[in-house]
């Protein structure tokens, strides 16, 4: 028999993340505008002498995280804990929602004006009457406006993964007889999984986001927003600064987690393959 | 004498309702012996595929009988009396090619020992040993389409259904491709419908073509390629594409096509390659 | 069928509310706690007010004043308020997502450069800025305009507002496939004529949910800046103030939240109008 040799034998069948054909140009060029950006930002307010309210030098700002270490490292760990536990939360309702949904079409049909109006809402307007009903005093409010923020992208995308299902796959899967719950393990849950992490992906600011906002509508201090609100009620704007940069950095490792967990389960999802 | 590995009788297909009405197929009749290769072919809209999704039981006749070894094509189907393959080759692609090949032997139980040694057989069949351990994504199509063809035969069926397996296929693989597979039905003594919509690849392959025509979908007749004056054309040495009796039944085939009225029209869609 | 789903969709709203009023009715006073923590809020009147006192609110008077406006008047003047923010928010955002993109499709070097910011700049709570922008306030002219708190929320609403639409429309400018930009380039027009006859009617698919997004996004950054500003007039301050006030009045405070509903879903409502006039491009296009 003739044996092609199209490819050389499964030389590296190692999980690789797909972020090795990066070119030089896609790395650098956003550093050097960063760089630029920052180094202008110092320029401008050293040279204009704007005052800190309207802006802090760069300089200011990382003097004042040096110093304040520590609480910055604390408020983030509060707020990081209510997004985490918020982001568990709301992806597990949203999966499970959406796989209710999908296998029962009136579910759907009901929930969809329910997310629908979730999707265009200010969920976060919700925390001062969660403070009321759960108490101001737990982060309990906070916990949910995470967690209903993380729901719907989840629920969104997940539903949208279970209708991915291809025909062949499909067609595959009736002739062999497969039972229901054998398709839904073979074929159904993995075409949906990268779809369920890109939901997760896009949800996971959002849960960090809405943990941080819930915190300017109230409820107990310690949190990374009200650290942020209170040195600016206190005219200390460096320092509030500081603060954002510890929720940009907390922002930053929630996409980051989320982006690795995502690449990895779609490592082998690419559209060439059959 | 055994049952015949397919039987079809006045089989009607009818999509759509009222206005909308599409014949997909009109009274046909063919029966498959056990162990024969048959093609069907003809232009799009013929109905050839409706015809193998019919036998595979993906989808339901409006009426007629269709039998597979003597039982129904639901009871075939539920006792996995066929392998089935596609044009696009519905790999998963989260699987390694083991694991799709494997795929049918674990949803009906096999144990683990069991299916280690029948994917080791397949894939040493199918000549792609080298790369069980990869994910679909890195094969190329021709090989992608021999796991697919190692999975349907996976359970050795005694019928292989093939809707346009080499369909995506370049001319040279595709080649290739009938070398093995008739290679491997001479291995497997299994019974093949195939659907197709190239003249050479039918006649090459098949112990008869079955040629189509649409509008209704129904046979408008049967070459037979092992028929006087074609038998140089069923040796299916690599070399018979060369031979005179291919060519006539080649011609043959393609006269059929060509013959009916209506297809002054639609023969715009056959491959005549 | 299209009445099955709105009928459903009644029923799935219907059974929200019924389980609220449910639980309300019947679920013990102070919540449902795990171990120290509550997992189901308490029922008490003060914490969860029937759905049908939040309903009634609308109709009594803000405050015990005499001369306050119904409820609804207020809450309808601040959605007003709040929603004109955030459509001056959105235009602002979605002319600089639409620049952004163009430039960002035209130079390759630009995208590299740009878009990972642009993506990082919605990944990170940057929002978390707003309460820095309070004090921007009447303290700083730009040539005769005097910069306002209004100027700061819109802003903030334009900030969330663009990102969709950057991201979205360069998508959409870069989907024609490879043969529509080669037939371009056999009839030798340049950039900016295959950008009128190709790319931007090719986006369209892409764009609309952009903006519609942006929309959404556009009254969520109004409503927490006005909180975060601390800007009156709006709902986002009405929620503060009326939650002040839910010790003794429990269903005051749903009400500018049931504005802020409101208003979410008008954004995205009128941008789908657009849609219905932009209609004849979508079918054109490939589903996004």
């Amino acid at each position: 028999m003739t044996t092609v040799a199209e490819v050389s034998p499964a030389k590296d069948t190692r999980a690789r993340l797909p972020i090795a054909d990066v070119r030089w140009s896609t790395v650098l060029a956003p550093l050097v505008v960063g760089v630029l950006a920052l180094a202008a930002w110092e320029w401008l307010v050293a040279s204009f002498d704007i005052e800190p309210f309207v802006l802090p030098a760069p300089s200011a700002i990382w003097e004042q995280i040096t110093l304040n270490a520590d609480s910055i490292v604390r408020g983030a760990s509060v707020t990081g804990r209510n997004a985490l536990i918020g982001t568990l939360f709301g992806a597990v309702i949203g999966v499970g929602g959406a796989m209710l949904a999908g296998t029962f079409r009136f579910l759907d049909q009901m929930a969809a004006p329910v997310v629908a109006a979730l999707a265009v809402i200010p969920i976060v307007a919700l925390a001062p009457v969660l403070y009321s009903m759960y108490g101001a005093a737990v982060d309990t409010g906070r916990i949910i406006v995470a967690g209903l923020s993380v729901s719907i992208p989840v629920y969104l995308n997940t539903l949208r993964g279970l209708r991915q299902v291809r025909a062949v796959h499909r067609d595959l899967m009736t002739a062999y007889a497969a039972g229901p719950f054998q398709v839904i393990r073979s074929v159904t849950l993995p075409t949906a999984t990268p779809y369920v992490f890109t939901g997760l992906r896009v949800a996971s600011s959002l849960a960090v986001i809405a943990a941080l906002i819930a915190e300017y509508f109230g409820g107990p201090i310690g949190g990374l927003g009200k650290s942020i609100t209170s040195s600016a009620a206190s005219s200390n704007y460096p320092l509030a600064w500081a603060y954002v940069t510890g929720a940009i950095v907390l922002g930053l490792l929630f996409y980051v987690v989320t982006l690795l967990v995502e690449l990895w389960f779609s490592r082998h999802h690419r559209p060439a393959a059959g | 004498m055994n049952d015949p590995a397919i039987q079809a009788r006045g089989v009607h297909r009818v999509f759509g309702k009222g206005r909308k009405q599409v014949i997909a197929l009109s009274d046909v009749d063919l029966t498959v012996a056990d162990g024969e290769f048959v093609s069907l072919i003809g232009p799009s809209g013929c109905g050839k595929s409706t015809l193998l999704r019919l036998v595979a039981d993906l989808d339901a006749s409006t009426s007629g009988e269709i039998t597979v070894f003597g039982k129904t094509a639901r009871q075939a189907r539920i006792d996995q009396e066929y392998g089935i393959a596609f044009q696009q080759s519905g790999l998963l692609p989260w699987r390694t090619v083991a694991g799709n090949i494997e795929l049918p032997l674990k949803l009906h139980g096999v144990n683990a020992d069991e299916r280690r040694r029948r994917v080791a057989e397949l894939l040493e069949l199918v000549g792609l040993s080298d790369f069980a351990k990869s994910h679909p994504d890195q094969l190329s199509g021709g090989m992608q389409q021999r796991v697919a063809i190692a999975r349907a035969l996976a359970e050795s069926p005694r019928l292989l259904l093939m809707d346009e397996p080499f369909g995506a296929l370049d001319e040279i693989t595709r080649e290739r491709m009938q070398n093995e597979l008739v290679r491997i039905c001479a291995e497997t003594g299994a019974a093949v419908l195939f659907v197709t919509h190239s003249i050479p690849e039918a006649v090459f392959l098949s112990d008869r073509v079955v040629v189509m025509s649409p509008r209704p979908g129904r046979i408008t007749g049967i070459v037979d390629v092992r028929a006087d004056g074609m038998v140089p054309a069923h040796d299916r040495s690599a070399g018979a594409r060369d031979e005179e009796g291919f060519f006539r039944a080649v011609g043959e085939v393609r006269s059929l096509l060509h013959g009916t009225p209506e297809t002054a029209v639609t023969a715009r869609g056959v491959d005549t390659r | 069928m299209r009445f099955r789903g709105i009928v459903l969709g009644f029923l799935g709203v219907a059974t929200v509310v019924a389980a609220w009023d449910l639980y309300k009715g019947l679920g013990p006073e102070q919540g449902v706690l795990l171990g120290d923590t509550r997992i189901l809020p308490r029922t008490t009147d003060l914490a969860m007010p029937h759905s049908w006192e939040m309903v009634q609110r609308f109709g009594e008077p803000v405050t015990s004043l005499s001369g306050a406006p119904d409820a609804f008047n207020a809450v309808f003047d601040a959605s007003m308020f709040s929603l004109g923010l955030a459509a001056r928010g959105w235009l602002l955002g979605v002319v600089v997502g639409l620049l952004l993109a163009l430039v960002m499709s035209r130079f390759r070097i630009v995208e590299s450069a740009l878009l990972p910011w642009v993506v990082l700049s919605q990944t990170v709570p940057l929002i978390a800025i707003a309460p820095l922008v309070r004090r921007w306030g009447s303290e700083i002219e730009i040539g005769s305009h005097l910069w306002t708190s209004e100027d700061s929320v819109a802003v903030i609403a334009a900030y969330l507002a663009f990102f969709p639409v950057a991201v979205g429309a360069l998508r959409g400018l870069k989907s024609p496939e490879a043969t529509h930009l080669d037939l371009m380039r056999s009839f030798g027009i340049g950039w900016w004529r295959t950008l009128l006859t190709l790319r931007i009617p090719a986006s369209v698919p892409y764009l609309l949910p952009a903006l519609r997004l942006g929309a959404a996004s556009a009254v969520i950054g109004a409503v927490v800046a006005e909180v975060s500003i601390g800007l009156k007039g709006g709902l986002g301050r009405m929620v503060i103030d009326y939650a002040v006030a839910a010790s003794g009045d429990p269903a005051k405070p749903w009400a500018p939240i049931f504005g802020a509903v409101a208003i979410g879903l008008v954004a995205a409502g009128a941008v789908g109008l657009l849609g219905l006039v932009l209609r004849p491009f979508r079918l054109t296009g490939v589903a996004p």
